[in-house]
Order: structure tokens, then C-alpha cells, then sequence
């Protein structure tokens, strides 16, 4: 290696970043705030912000780390899994978000609420959320925050479990202070550093092989154990059911997300929707053809001996700040270090907002205190909430540390595939859908999902998984997507077929309806 | 009356948007059952249907290609651009044309027609004008 990480200069940064996100958190923040405006902004942001705001949700350490290190190490398959996240979003577009905008106020469960039987319905739909933010925000905490650690130069673990505290803490004062306006505003910060930061770091790549994406391919070719394989699809994936179990949990779990549900209801229309997902689609779009280059880059300029030489710190994950300690010095290698804190920051931001919504709104106000709830209360409860998650994903991402946690963000697609997007559909397109089908659907799907990952080689019987000592991996496949994805459609059919509609069905179906295809009585938004 | 509505959130605008709350179901129900809001929906559906089936097909085509062909994805098409990369390419770029395509059509054929349905529902002409011969209304949209 030419140069040497400079943790001094990595610190600056990310506390530069800190500071500015904190300030703009501080200045948005209004002491006293309604439910629509901690829970969705006062839905008072204009599609295109939306959109970049949904685009630095959805780019999560994942994303940006971890696909440009699948891409430097393996090749082709890392370049399947950006696919997956990008096509996924046309079915959040077509299907799904307007139409939620249009019946919704604050979380998913308000959707299936609007026809069914609330109680049962809104306590399911915060369950599947719930362990949706909850297996996203681990994995993010520990994969993520011991990666900053080392990026810091902090070894040994005390600092790393240092990080993930902080890493916890600063979520939980942006999401108390800001609400959903700070998350969303630190989420737009992030997206801008991180789509520029990726594109100069792509055009210096470029640039270094006269622009010629064959020539770095060239080099990459020549610095990899495995040679052309890279250009194809396998090394990572050898068995292609299981990724075809994978491909299928991106493509349909992405609209079933529930802190990527959640934005929708920041803008004050269906059509601003409508707007925001166009938005995120091309910039999410262009980061992934951003990060191929990035990917096979760092593959020939750091090259793949170096990412997997257990001495590097951080590995393959490493890939995208080595790439630029080569290209630019420490300088530039702290600015792309800062701009994987901050997309881990602004993601752990959504997705606590997104649980604490889903607790205080679906479970405290409606299913444990019906629905009587006094104005300021509700607020509270979601603040206080907020304390809770961060303080459980600090203990989870400390207690996570070291292990091989990366299929949860897998596992998070598929619970939401599996047990969330089959009931969205079905309320908004089947007129017939009842309770039974949504209970049906989200409890057997969760389920499904739950038993067939801890049946599965991610969890034990090799030595890669969570518990390498033990053997129960009866289901062969890492991601349960193929079959729990299936099951939970089918499940929301039989459920329906074997259970009676409720009194008022019709008109209730009817009202739903209208509503979603027309946009008749929705939310609309407020100034502040 | 939904249950939703047993929900109110104070803290909102306070006026039930949808107007009159006494009457929203028997005006759902006109609404739903007319023959201008049944000709929304299928327009909709004979849109937004083709499309999502054909691009679930396209994508899974891709991941089993990907999957079970790696010959075929290996072919250099020039220099070492494969097979592989340009058929990762070709969804991004049809993932772009139908976001797009969507925009359009729905800017500029779904958008006019719901915004109508829609101000009925909100007046509650609808309940007034079931009578009248449904399609009236279209004529001055198109």
C-alpha cells in the first residue's frame, strides 16, 4: 500500500459531518410537534427532495460498502444484487406507492387498517415491521460500526463497541430533536455526498484508464486469482437457486420496506409520490452503474489479494475507501470513509423513526389504548420509543459484533416480501381480501421466514454462519425468499377464502377504493 | 364509515377531507359501482398489469440466465464487454424507460380522469348525478 490510513484526518471528517448534520437536525426541530409533523414532516417536502431523501434511505452501507467489495472480489455477482435493488423499485412505483399515499397516514399498518379489523391487523403489521427494522438495524449496527472503527484506526474491541454507542446515539438525538423532517434532511445530506463522492471517485477510474471501461476490466482481470471469471456470474453465487431465492426477495421486498413505505407519506399528494419514486429510481439507478465501475476499479487498483488478505482492515468491505486511498491520497480516502458513516447514520435514522412510528401510532394509540389518545401523548410515547430502539440496537450491534450477521439485510428483504407485500397487494387490489387473509399472510409469513433462516446454512452448519459449531441447517438455501414468498400470497388467499368477511365489507372496500385510485379525502399536507 | 375514521387525529387539519362523513359509504359505493370510475380502474389495470407482469418476467429471465447459462453470459461482445454486462445494462435501461413511460401516462391519461372521479366523491355530486348517464363527463377530458 502507497499511503497509510490516517485516522486524524478520517476523525476530522466524520466529525465534520457530524457537527453540519446536527446543525440543519437543531434548526428544523420544533419543540412541540404534531403527529403528521415527527411522523412524516408535516408531509410538507416536494417530490424530488422525497426523492433524494428515499435514495438515502434505500443506499445503505450494503449497498455502497458491501456491493463494491462483492464486485472488486467476485465480479458479476455483485453487479446481480444492485440489479435486484433497482429493479425492485418498479414495483413500489406501479403498485404501491400511490396508492398508499392516497389511504395512508403514517405507517403501513394505517393501509390495511382502513378495511380490516383494526386491532388484530395493526398489532400484526407492527410485528412484521417491527422485526423488519429490527434484523436491518443489527446488521447495520454491527457490520457497518466495526467498520468505521476500523476505518477510524480504532483495534480491539472496546473502541469498536465504542463506535456502535455512538453510531446508536447520534441516531437516536437526530430522530428525537429532528423527527422525521431532521431524518429526512440528514437522509438528503447523505444521498448528495454519497452519489457525488461515487461519481468522482467512477470519473477517476475512468480517467485512469483513458475511459475506457474494457481497460479496466483489463486490469482487473489481470490482478484477479480467478481471471475472466469475473466477468460472469458464479463465483459468489455458486448454487443458482439460492440466488434465485435472493433475486426474488430484492425484487418484491424493496416495496414491502416498511421505512421505504414510510416516506411516501412525507409529500403532500399521491402525484408528489408519484414524483419522488421517479427521482429515486434514477439516482439509485446511476449509483449502481456508478458502483460496477467503482467495483471492478478497486479490483484493479487495490486488487482482490489485497481485500482478502485477512491483515487489511475491514476487507471486502474496504474496497470502496482503499480505491480511493489509492486514487487520492488520505484525504480523499476520509471523505469516502465519512460518507460510509454518514450512510450508515441516515439509515439507522429511518429506520428508528420507522419503528418508533409503528409502535406509538399501531400499537400504544390504537391497540392499547383504542384510539383515545390525547394530542401531545402519542408524540411522547414515539420519543420515547426511539430511546428504546436505539439502546436495543446498541446491545444488538455490540452483542452482534464479529459475527457473520450480512444475511440480515437478506432476511429483512424477505420478511418484508413475504409477510408485508402480499397484504399491501391484496387490500389495494383484491376486493374480497379480509382479516383472515392479512393475519393469515403476515403471521404465516414472518413465520415462514423466521423458521426457514434458522434452518439455513447462514445460521449453522459451516464454518461461515452465525454458529459454526452447531448443525441444524435442514433448508438448503441462505435466503428463504422462493418458498416463504409463495407462501405468504397463498396464504392471504386461503386466509380470506376460510374466514367471513365482517359486517360492513362492501362499503368499506368500496370507500378503500375510490380512495386509492383517486386520491378522494387524503392526507393532505400542512405548512410550517 | 371506515374504522380509520373512529381514529381521529386531532392534530390534522380537523375537517374530514372527504366531506361529509354521514354519507362517504352510500357515496363510495355510487362512486365505485359507476361506470366512469370502472373505466379509471381498468385503465389502470390494462396499464400498470402487461407492464409489471413483463418486467417480473424480464428480471427473472435475467437471474436465471445469470443462473444456470454462464457460457452464454461469458460471450465478449467487444473488448471485454460480455454478454453478461450488457444484458445487467439492458435493466437498468428498461427499469429507466418504463419509470418514464409511467410518468407520462400517468401525468397525462390517469391523472385527469381521477382528478374528476375524485371531485365528485368530495361534493358528493355523485349521489346527485347517478342518475344521469355515466361518460358525461369524460368527453371534456379527452
Amino acid at each position: 500500500m502507497s499511503h497509510e490510513i490516517n485516522p486524524v484526518i478520517n476523525m476530522i471528517v466524520f466529525g465534520l459531518f457530524v457537527a453540519f448534520t446536527l446543525f440543519i437536525v437543531f434548526r428544523v426541530s420544533r419543540q412541540k410537534a404534531s403527529a403528521a409533523e415527527f411522523y412524516a414532516g408535516s408531509r410538507s417536502f416536494s417530490g424530488p427532495q422525497n426523492g433524494i431523501a428515499i435514495s438515502g434511505d434505500y443506499l445503505s452501507a450494503a449497498s455502497f460498502l458491501g456491493i463494491c467489495g462483492a464486485i472488486a472480489m467476485a465480479g458479476y455477482d455483485g453487479f446481480l444484487y444492485s440489479i435486484g435493488f433497482l429493479v425492485a423499485w418498479l414495483v413500489a412505483l406501479l403498485l404501491v406507492a400511490e396508492l398508499l399515499r392516497n389511504t395512508g397516514k403514517f405507517t403501513m399498518a394505517d393501509v390495511l387498517s382502513f378495511r380490516l379489523n383494526q386491532r388484530p391487523v395493526r398489532l400484526a403489521a407492527s410485528l412484521t415491521t417491527l422485526a423488519v427494522c429490527f434484523f436491518y438495524l443489527i446488521a447495520q449496527m454491527a457490520g457497518a460500526g466495526g467498520l468505521v472503527a476500523l476505518l477510524l484506526g480504532l483495534e480491539g474491541k472496546l473502541p469498536t463497541a465504542l463506535t456502535v454507542v455512538v453510531v446508536g446515539v447520534l441516531m437516536i438525538v437526530y430522530v428525537i430533536v429532528g423527527g422525521m423532517k431532521g431524518t429526512t434532511w440528514v437522509q438528503i445530506i447523505k444521498a448528495v455526498l454519497l452519489v457525488v463522492g461515487v461519481a468522482i471517485l467512477a470519473i477517476m477510474v475512468m480517467g485512469r484508464y483513458g475511459f475506457n471501461f474494457s481497460s479496466v476490466l483489463d486490469q482487473a482481470i489481470a490482478m484477479s486469482p480467478d481471471g475472466e471469471a469475473i466477468l460472469t456470474p458464479g463465483l459468489k453465487y455458486p448454487n443458482p437457486v439460492d440466488f434465485l431465492s435472493l433475486g426474488l426477495a430484492l425484487v418484491l421486498g424493496t416495496a414491502g420496506l416498511p421505512h421505504v413505505l414510510m416516506r411516501f407519506y412525507t409529500v403532500p399528494s399521491g402525484k408528489e409520490a408519484r414524483r419522488s419514486v421517479v427521482w429515486a429510481i434514477w439516482i439509485i439507478g446511476i449509483f449502481y452503474v456508478l458502483t460496477l465501475i467503482l467495483g471492478y476499479g478497486a479490483a484493479a487498483l487495490v486488487g482482490p489479494e489485497v481485500l482478502g488478505d485477512p491483515a487489511t482492515p475491514g476487507g471486502e468491505n474496504a474496497a470502496a475507501p482503499l480505491l480511493a486511498l489509492a486514487l487520492g491520497g488520505p484525504v480523499l480516502m476520509a471523505v469516502v470513509s465519512a460518507i460510509a458513516f454518514a450512510t450508515i447514520l441516515a439509515v439507522v435514522a429511518g429506520l428508528a423513526i420507522t419503528a418508533a412510528t409503528s409502535f406509538a401510532h399501531d400499537i400504544y394509540a390504537s391497540v392499547i389504548r383504542g384510539g383515545e389518545v390525547p394530542a401531545d401523548d402519542e408524540v411522547r410515547i414515539a420519543r420515547w420509543t426511539v430511546v428504546a430502539i436505539g439502546i436495543l440496537a446498541i446491545v444488538g450491534g455490540v452483542v452482534a459484533l464479529g459475527q457473520n450477521v450480512a444475511f440480515l439485510v437478506a432476511l429483512a428483504f424477505a420478511v418484508a416480501a413475504s409477510a408485508n407485500l402480499p397484504t399491501i397487494l391484496f387490500s389495494l387490489f383484491w376486493r374480497r381480501f379480509n382479516t383472515g387473509g392479512a393475519l393469515f399472510s403476515m403471521i404465516g409469513g414472518l413465520a415462514a421466514c423466521l423458521i426457514l433462516i434458522v434452518l439455513s446454512p447462514a445460521v449453522s452448519g459451516n464454518e461461515k454462519a452465525m454458529f459454526p459449531g452447531a448443525d441444524f441447517d435442514l433448508f438448503p438455501l441462505s435466503n428463504p425468499g422462493i418458498v416463504s414468498i409463495p407462501l405468504g400470497f397463498l396464504l392471504g388467499i386461503v386466509g380470506t377464502l376460510v374466514t367471513k368477511p365482517a359486517p360492513e365489507h362492501d362499503v368499506k372496500a368500496a370507500e378503500m377504493e375510490v380512495r386509492a385510485f383517486t386520491g378522494a379525502g387524503a392526507e393532505k399536507g400542512s405548512e410550517h | 364509515m371506515s374504522e380509520s375514521a373512529s381514529l381521529p387525529d386531532p392534530r390534522s387539519s380537523g375537517r374530514d377531507p372527504l366531506g361529509d362523513p354521514s354519507s362517504v359509504g352510500a357515496r363510495s359505493l355510487a362512486v365505485q359501482q359507476s361506470e366512469d370510475f370502472q373505466r379509471l380502474r381498468r385503465s389502470f389495470l390494462t396499464f400498470i398489469v402487461p407492464i409489471t407482469v413483463l418486467f417480473l418476467v424480464w428480471y427473472l429471465l435475467y437471474v436465471i440466465l445469470a443462473g444456470w447459462t454462464h457460457e452464454f453470459f461469458a460471450i465478449k461482445v467487444a473488448g471485454n464487454i460480455t454478454v453478461g454486462l450488457l444484458f445487467g445494462f439492458g435493466q437498468v435501461i428498461t427499469t429507466f424507460v418504463i419509470t418514464m413511460l409511467y410518468r407520462w401516462w400517468a401525468d397525462k391519461r390517469y391523472d385527469p380522469h381521477a382528478e374528476a372521479i375524485r371531485a365528485e366523491m368530495e361534493s358528493g355530486e355523485i349521489l346527485e348525478d347517478s342518475a344521469r348517464p355515466a361518460g358525461g363527463q369524460e368527453g371534456e377530458l379527452r
